[in-house]
């Protein structure tokens, strides 16, 4: 607890003792700007320090102020909490906090919580001037009592008013101090994140907010009975915790990355927010380019020349870059593409969750351009695999993609401190004579590999093209040459593939059916595949990092599983919508590919609805597989 | 066709020069008999060479079309990428790399058209590199297609009763652009005076942007002809701080202009001219602009140690 001399705040419990749950799912929802997603951060934040499991998801609308109180506007954020290691949102919320009544019947339409949930729902609404907004509040509450939820109205404009003159300015952290004792948080941990949080404001500001969290915090102890506790689980050594975008930033920094060029897109580009205080101290620079297309060649342009290069994006900005990832394959020019995917296709969901880009970063390009594709499944690996992207990159004198999506980017999960290592970073630029005689395409036989000659090198002199061209870089529409060259780009995957191993199978090697996934999905599978193992279903996972090359031995996988099926957050039709048969159905992004590459007939499940997938959506469609019952309904 | 002098210019070399006009000729140009190219890439290997620059310390970045082919005819560096990108990839080029000279080649159709965009911020970047715009005013390696600077009226493979939209002026939008620092156009049958722009360009500390008026003698050559005949047709504008030509050079030019390039507002009024007569010289000069490429280089030589800790730092921020 606080220390009694500072003006921290401190507990009053004296209601009874909480009752131990293994985990917990909050969610926080509001309008935009009411400051609802960092108090769900702060709880994630003061949970992961207590040495809980930790999963935040943001609910984002996509405008930045839609209009207040609608149905469809929520935004918000969800925080699962839990004993253990937390890899997913999970599936229903057992509390909601709402600081208007009108979205949460977004929210409720989108399942995304039952009844039976607490619902605690700011009561001001009910004073309203407005006949309108009051009908509306009564209608909802009584609607909401009909379908079971178990409803709190709660003043808390009216208790924040009590502390400050402008409600709307704090009332988050009245919530935070409300949520803190219904989960039993540490206050002093709570004090201390909000110290955090509001470093860079004056003294007034944070000590309001100290009061605020406590006088929520005594308000939940007089008032509601709703108490829980997660025992954590002690974790050893230094964790952070961040989301994969802050993941990703401190990656760039980490790999040496010398030039991160970027234009803005959702939700790529917090990722570039999280460096900009330190990405120069770090040794790189931040370019904000006049556009997509200028990013990417901007990065090209600096790889070129020797420096390493990032170029940080979204699907409509893949698109728009694809000319230039297309010259950077055939003039061979390393470089680290990061795609933070959302729902397409054009602007599609900018600010949702969508897997959708994998066949238009393996295929956009005109012709054939081999690249290498990677995919992150974790806030940890979003940090580390910038790092092996930046060595891909210059090993095989290639882009590389690294596929993450609107889940990772704002998920926020706790993993252990890496440690910073000065061999991670880029080699110091090559300057030496370059060896007389040796072609800038000097195409090794067998894997393709070839020396790249770095402008400052005497005797390197070469025009780079993205015309055709002989080992000289000499513009040749020769037959075999362009022939020759297509085989080198293309073996340089094979070479790559060598190095990879066979990757592991989640459960057993064999049974009825193998669920394979890529990306985010990791968690909710995996959980997923957990639970219907433990009620008895003979089902395991596979998950792919490595997308091109595909990781080695996957066919001898499949073969040991009766049915095999991807779960991806894309498009596939269904079988039996109208017109779609076995035979037109289009499937899903990995499955296609995995189909083509293996000649196994693979099943997909799928959907857009720009949601990251739950356990529980899961395990629906694992009940008609197996004919058995994993899930409650709802 | 009005071909080159080979001693169109007087060559002052070091006494122990190391490099001869041999180290920065490559494959032979394959541009058209009597393409202005030829004579531009003439002037500015002479360039390299009076100026000795290291051809490892050179890059020529181009986009595509005719002109964009150069970078193949030098021995140094080269980057000949996409159409219209010239520009971020010569941005991105000397962004961290001060040590190297680079120069952009770029066309009408590639500058002013597909990389448009481009033009307008690399104008802002103001990094230091010279940027030659060949104008021939028309698509040539895609065979006589309007481009954006192709004269009102001209016919073309799409537009055969002539074109309907009123040209870009290179020049003018350039002088228009924020943080503008070079803006000078040349001719590429008047040898001297082109070379003694390009000279001119590579000693401005910042970007030199260049338009070249270029003969095109297969798709257009009743375009420049009359410009090429007519004394009157070619206004110099002459200043002390502005492109050196000497008595001889000068004589070459009936009329003659005092400018003085720090007068931007004299400037866009001599841009205007352009309708009646080809303004040649140098429009504008700014050598206090500020220049992206010293910020981009500003925190080059950070130790190793020091980059650790700074992630370390911010890293620590999200310790639990």
């Amino acid at each position: 607890m606080a220390n009694p001399t500072d003006s921290a705040v401190s507990s009053v419990k004296s209601d009874p003792k909480p009752k131990q749950v293994k985990e917990a799912i909050v969610e926080i929802v509001s309008d935009s700007g009411e400051g609802a997603q960092k108090c769900g951060q702060s709880l994630g934040a003061i949970s992961a320090k207590m040495g809980n499991g930790v999963w935040t998801v943001e609910i984002i609308p996509a405008e930045i102020q839609p209009p207040a109180r609608s149905k469809a506007g929520a935004s918000g954020i969800r925080v699962r909490m839990g004993s253990g290691p937390i890899t997913n949102m999970g599936d229903q919320a057992n509390l909601v906090v709402a600081l208007n009544e009108q979205v949460l019947y977004g929210r409720i339409d989108q399942k995304a919580f039952k009844p039976g949930t607490y619902l605690l729902i700011e009561k001001k609404w009910a004073d309203n001037p407005s006949e309108d907004i009051r009908n509306d509040y009564r209608k909802s509450i009584r609607k909401f009592k009909q379908l079971g939820y178990l409803i709190h109205e709660i003043p808390m404009e009216e208790e924040c008013l009590k502390i400050v003159n402008d409600a709307r300015k704090g009332k988050n952290m009245w919530v935070l101090g409300l949520l803190c004792h219904i989960y039993d948080r540490d206050l002093e941990i709570a004090s201390e994140q909000i110290r955090y949080v509001f470093r860079k404001k004056d003294q007034q500001v944070i000590q309001n907010n100290l009061d605020l969290l406590q006088a929520g915090y005594d308000w939940a102890t007089r008032n509601l009975d709703i108490h829980y506790s997660i025992p954590p689980n002690p974790r050893e050594g230094d964790h952070v915790v961040m989301n994969g975008n802050e993941a990703l930033s401190l990656g760039v920094m980490a790999a040496g990355i010398e030039v991160c060029s970027m234009y803005p897109i959702t939700p790529a580009t917090s990722a570039t927010h999280a460096m900009a205080e330190t990405m120069e101290s770090a040794g790189g620079i931040i370019h904000q380019a006049e556009d997509e297309i200028a990013a990417i060649g901007f990065a090209i342009g600096a790889s070129y020349a020797g420096k390493t290069a990032v170029t940080i994006t979204s699907g409509p900005g893949i698109a728009l870059k694809t000319e230039f990832i297309g010259l950077a394959v055939m003039a061979e020019i390393p470089l680290v593409i990061v795609d933070v995917q959302r729902g397409g296709p054009s602007t599609g969901l900018p600010t949702k969750v969508e897997q959708g880009d994998l066949l238009s970063v393996l295929y956009g390009a005109a012709g054939d351009a081999p690249k290498i594709v990677i995919a992150p499944a974790t806030i940890e690996e979003c940090f580390h695999y910038v790092i092996l992207a930046r060595k891909l990159a210059e090993s095989f004198r290639s882009p590389v993609f690294v596929l993450t999506d609107a889940n990772l980017a704002t998920g926020v999960q706790p993993f252990p401190r890496p440690v910073i290592k000065p061999d991670w970073f880029a080699p110091p630029l090559d300057q030496s004579p370059w060896k007389e005689g040796l072609k800038p395409y000097d195409w090794d036989h067998a894997t393709g590999l070839s020396k790249r000659p770095i402008p400052g090198q005497k005797g390197g002199m070469y025009t780079l093209t993205g015309l055709a061209h002989d080992e000289d870089s000499h513009v040749a529409y020769d037959p075999a040459i362009n022939q020759r060259a297509a085989e080198s780009r293309s073996r340089k995957l094979a070479a790559l593939l060598k190095t990879l191993k066979k990757p592991v199978v989640h459960g057993d090697e064999e049974g009825d059916l193998l669920l394979i996934g890529w990306g985010s999905t990791k968690g909710a599978i995996e959980e997923a595949v957990d639970r219907a193992r433990d009620m008895g279903a003979s089902i395991s996972s596979l998950h792919l990092h490595f997308l091109s090359p595909l990781e080695p031995g996957i066919k001898e996988i499949l073969k040991k599983f009766k049915k095999v099926k991807t779960v991806e957050i894309n498009y596939s039709d269904t079988v039996g919508d109208p017109l779609i048969t076995k035979e037109n159905r289009r499937y899903a992004q990995l499955a296609w590919y995995l189909r083509a590459h293996t000649l196994v007939d693979i099943d997909c499940f799928s959907n857009v609805f720009g949601q990251p997938i739950s356990p529980y959506r899961i395990l629906k469609m694992l009940e008609e597989e197996f004919d058995m019952k994993f899930t409650e309904d709802i | 066709m009005i071909a080159l002098k080979p001693d169109f210019c007087d060559i002052t070399l070091p006494e122990n020069y190391e490099y001869g006009m041999e180290d920065y000729s490559s494959a032979k140009a394959k541009w058209c008999s009597g393409c202005g190219g030829h004579t531009i890439l003439n002037s500015v290997q002479k360039l390299c060479q009076e100026e000795q620059l290291a051809p490892e310390k050179t890059v020529f970045v181009s986009g595509i079309g005719c002109s964009s082919r150069f970078p193949h005819y030098m021995k140094t560096y080269g980057f000949h990428g996409l159409h219209g990108r010239a520009f971020p990839v010569a941005c991105g080029v000397k962004f961290r790399r001060p040590d190297l000279n680079v120069f952009v080649i770029t066309g009408d159709g590639d500058c002013c058209s597909i990389g448009a965009g481009h033009w307008v911020h690399a104008i802002r970047y103001n990094m230091k590199m010279v940027v030659l715009l060949f104008d021939n005013s028309i698509y040539g390696l895609t065979k006589k297609q309007t481009s954006p600077t192709s004269p009102l009226g001209t016919r073309s493979n799409t537009h055969p009763t002539g074109s309907v939209l009123p040209p870009i002026s290179p020049v003018q939008a350039t002088l228009g652009l924020p943080n503008v620092s070079f803006v000078a156009q040349t001719v590429d049958w008047k040898a001297a005076h082109l070379h003694a722009t390009i000279r001119k360009a590579y000693e401005h500390p910042g970007l030199a942007f260049v338009r070249i008026v270029q003969r095109c003698p297969v798709w257009m050559r009743d375009d420049y002809e009359p410009t090429v005949k007519d004394p009157e047709a070619i206004t110099l504008m002459h200043h002390e701080n502005g492109i050196a030509l000497d008595e001889k050079g000068m004589k070459k030019f009936r009329k003659v202009i005092e400018h003085d390039p720090s007068d931007i507002v004299k400037a866009r009024e001599n841009a205007e001219l352009i309708k009646d007569s080809t303004p040649i010289g140098l429009f504008y000069q700014n050598h206090a602009a500020s220049r992206y490429d010293q910020y981009g280089a500003h925190n080059l030589g950070i130790s190793t140690e020091d980059r650790i800790d700074a992630i370390n730092e911010l890293m620590d921020r999200y310790v639990i």
